[in-house]
């Protein structure tokens, strides 16, 4: 297949794998974040593991937009279609994600609240046009990549003067969790984890561009490579990492040039500009509150604020106890490492956000790598 | 048939007409149904009577019986409709032990409005599967729910079939050394039908694989009869069928993703849903597990039937305590293919 296979290709990987392993330097360890869910993915969907040597650490970061989202936001989503009887569209993963007491989306949706599954917000727009009785709120998650189509809605909503309509936004910033990660000062709750460089995300940086990591790689002086979401993306980007950290380089790389620029989607950053602004903190799961990492909707567009629609509240709602999300989203703990992994947190019965999304590590672990566990141990 | 035909004052409206409930009541509209419709469709002796139940003789041996429901949506799609599936799929699961089908019966569950001529449509294409298959539809049944309580129309299927002397298939045969086998290019089905749904075009339409295979599986039981385990692989794909033959048969199973025969369209079109090939539902394919010593007849026996023309050696079972179903990827690296988790494509048979 045209434009996929040329990225697929076994021949070229392993011609790459050769080249990792005859630059790595025999005396260090090299701990490697992939920070987007979409790679977590393709490393485990394709095995990149075993292409590269053992000296080289990926470690799943905390990008995946599901995983993320803290319970006391999927709660107030919940309390929406509870107390006030709305008509709330949302991604199909967001559905299975574990809240408070066993509640998720699919359960309030069975117990009868109106809970849709759509594929992008324009189909919210339509459920509202298509429903002029029903208060119909979007749930707006995920990061750069789905904030600018968010934008596009409530503008289009306004033009429409569509009364009906609100989003309950969630969205999320990339640099500041990056940062946060890295051991930012600011960000409470976050442990310093030792990780020596970054890949650095697809999607999220054909919106921003390269330029927003050059001064986290510059502060925390750690490397960036920005890569595509294909597997010889991925192993590229490895190698490039390999050889900033070998020669002592922290620069910001871009390996995804074919779709990534320094400035990025000027458009859509103008649309994010135009109907939103940053709030001072936002609560993150795994991360604790992390200073200016997410967008709220701008008081000119208050009517399309389900925030302020609906005076939602904000709570903070502790992950269950055993379910160790958190410092997998960190970088702390593998998937396996968690106690209940594989047990009694599967993706039929998820107890962890991170079990639910393809994204999300413990899930991409669970269905393409939980083999090598058992070779471990065997 | 002329002479227990009831008189009806009109008959059926196969243009414009539209299901009612008293086509399901058991009364004269519902006689004309099945008289003016279904009988002469399906044209068998065994329907023909008009008994509550159809008589027939049954040779003596070990016989087999599978049922599916059909809820494919939507109801008509390139390569086939629900009607040509129901016939297909309840062949295909009766075929899968190695037997020769021999009967089918069906019940239809209509919605009230449900269009007469798109019944008449279903049920034609249904009598024709059945009669290129060479297995008739000897009974059925007709329910009609209110408008809002159903969707259009469900069709189930019943088949009955004879086991050869001296076959076992069963998906707890699969021994380590056992090559794996698949007949044809995976996903095509699924795929077909969520290109309709989500109006996606490809240059070329991908049309349903859904086919009766049991002649197929007929010349692979004459040649190879000692074949261990077959299987369609419909919901939930090769993944599924795998796995269950893993779990049953306490083995793992090794893949090679480079011979696993997929179409570029049906890659391309699960690029962009987002979608595993090897978790599509084929619902005109079939794997094969073999000893390793008869695979190589038993490829040229499927590569030699038009349904097994690009059929493949995708893999062997090995032990495995965790019965896990593993693939080496093209890439060069590795990964399981576990059971499907979710609903990835809802209604696609």
């Amino acid at each position: 297949m045209k434009y996929v296979d040329e990225f697929r290709d076994g021949k070229l990987a392993r011609g790459l794998a050769r080249a990792i392993r005859s630059e790595i330097d025999p005396r260090r360890i090299y701990r490697l974040m992939e920070f987007c869910g979409g790679h977590t993915h393709t490393i485990a969907r394709h095995g990149i593991e075993d292409l590269l040597p053992p000296s080289v650490r990926m470690i799943h970061g905390p990008g995946c937009p599901v995983c993320v989202l803290p319970i006391g936001r999927l709660e107030n989503a919940i309390g929406l279609t509870r107390e006030h009887g709305v008509t709330l569209c949302t991604y199909g993963d967001m559905l299975r994600v574990p809240a408070a007491k066993g509640n998720s989306l699919l359960t309030a949706k069975a117990r009868g609240a109106d809970v849709r599954m759509v594929y992008s917000v324009n189909d919210a727009l339509a459920v509202a046009r298509d429903n002029p009785e029903r208060e119909v709120v979007f749930f707006a998650i995920g990061f750069e990549t789905t904030t600018p189509p968010t934008a596009v809605a409530i503008l289009q909503a306004e033009r429409e003067s569509l009364p009906n309509f609100s989003v309950f936004c969630n969205h999320v910033l990339t640099p500041p969790a990056m940062a946060a990660i890295a051991g930012s000062p600011g960000a409470q709750g976050s442990a310093i984890v030792p990780i020596d460089g970054y890949v650095g995300p697809a999607h999220v940086s054909t919106v921003i561009g390269s330029r927003p990591y050059e001064h986290f790689a510059a502060h925390y002086r750690r490397p960036v490579v920005i890569t595509g979401f294909e597997p010889l993306d991925v192993m590229q980007a490895v190698r490039m990492l390999v050889r900033q950290l070998n020669e002592g380089r922290s620069e910001v790389e871009n390996e995804f040039t074919r779709a990534v620029t320094r400035d990025g989607n000027l458009k859509a950053q103008q649309l994010m500009a135009e109907v939103f602004e940053r709030r001072t903190s936002f609560e993150w799961r795994g991360l604790g509150s992390v200073p200016y990492s997410a967008q709220r909707i701008k008081s000119r567009f208050q009517q399309f604020d389900a925030e302020s629609r609906f005076c939602v509240t904000p709570q903070s709602i502790p992950d269950h106890k055993a379910c160790e999300c958190g410092d997998v989203l960190r970088g702390l703990k593998k998937p396996a490492d968690c106690r209940v992994f594989g047990t009694v947190c599967t993706p039929e019965t998820p107890i962890g956000s991170c079990m639910v999304s393809s994204e999300g590590a413990c899930a991409a672990h669970y269905a393409y790598g939980r083999f090598r566990d058992h070779q471990r141990s065997a | 048939m002329a002479e227990t035909r009831r008189v009806h004052v009109r008959s059926l409206d196969l243009k414009r007409g539209q299901i009612e409930l008293v086509h399901g009541s058991g009364g004269k509209a519902m006689s004309q149904l099945i008289e003016e419709l279904f009988v002469p469709a399906f044209d068998n002796p065994w329907l023909a009577e008009l008994n509550d139940q159809a008589r027939f003789d049954a040779p003596s041996g070990r016989m087999v019986m599978a049922t599916d429901s059909h809820v494919v949506s939507p109801l008509f799609f390139p390569g086939g409709d629900i009607g040509s599936l129901a016939v297909h799929g309840t062949i295909n699961d009766v075929a899968m032990s190695g037997a020769r089908p021999l009967y089918l019966s069906t019940t239809f569950i209509l919605e009230e409005g449900f269009a007469l001529a798109d019944l008449r449509r279903v049920v034609d294409s249904m009598a024709t599967a059945s009669r290129e298959a060479g297995v008739p539809v000897i009974a059925g049944d007709t329910k009609v729910v209110e408008r809002g309580k159903g969707d259009g129309l469900f069709v189930t299927t019943t088949g009955i079939g004879m086991v050869p002397g001296g076959v076992d298939v069963s998906a707890g045969n699969a021994v380590p050394g056992d090559h794996v086998l698949v007949s044809g290019p995976l996903g095509d089905h699924g795929v077909a039908i969520m290109s309709l749904r989500e109006n996606l075009s490809f240059g070329t339409t991908i049309v349903s694989d859904s086919a009766a295979l049991h002649g197929l599986v007929a010349a692979m039981v004459e040649h190879v009869p000692r074949v261990h385990c077959m299987r369609d692989p419909t919901r939930g794909g090769l993944a599924a069928a795998l796995n269950e033959v893993a779990a049953r048969s306490s083995v793992g199973i090794n893949l090679e993703e480079a011979h696993i025969p997929v179409r570029p369209q049906v890659r391309a079109a699960c690029e962009l849903l987002g979608l595993d090939p090897l978790y599509v539902a084929c619902e005109g394919r079939l794997v094969a597990i073999c000893a390793a010593e008869d695979s190589s007849t038993l490829l040229a026996t499927m590569r030699g039937h038009p349904l097994g023309r690009e059929a493949a050696i995708v893999g062997e079972v090995i032990e495995d305590p965790n019965h896990f179903v593993e693939m080496k990827t093209e890439f060069g690296g590795r990964r399981m293919v576990d059971w499907l988790t979710g609903d990835q494509l809802p209604r696609i048979c």
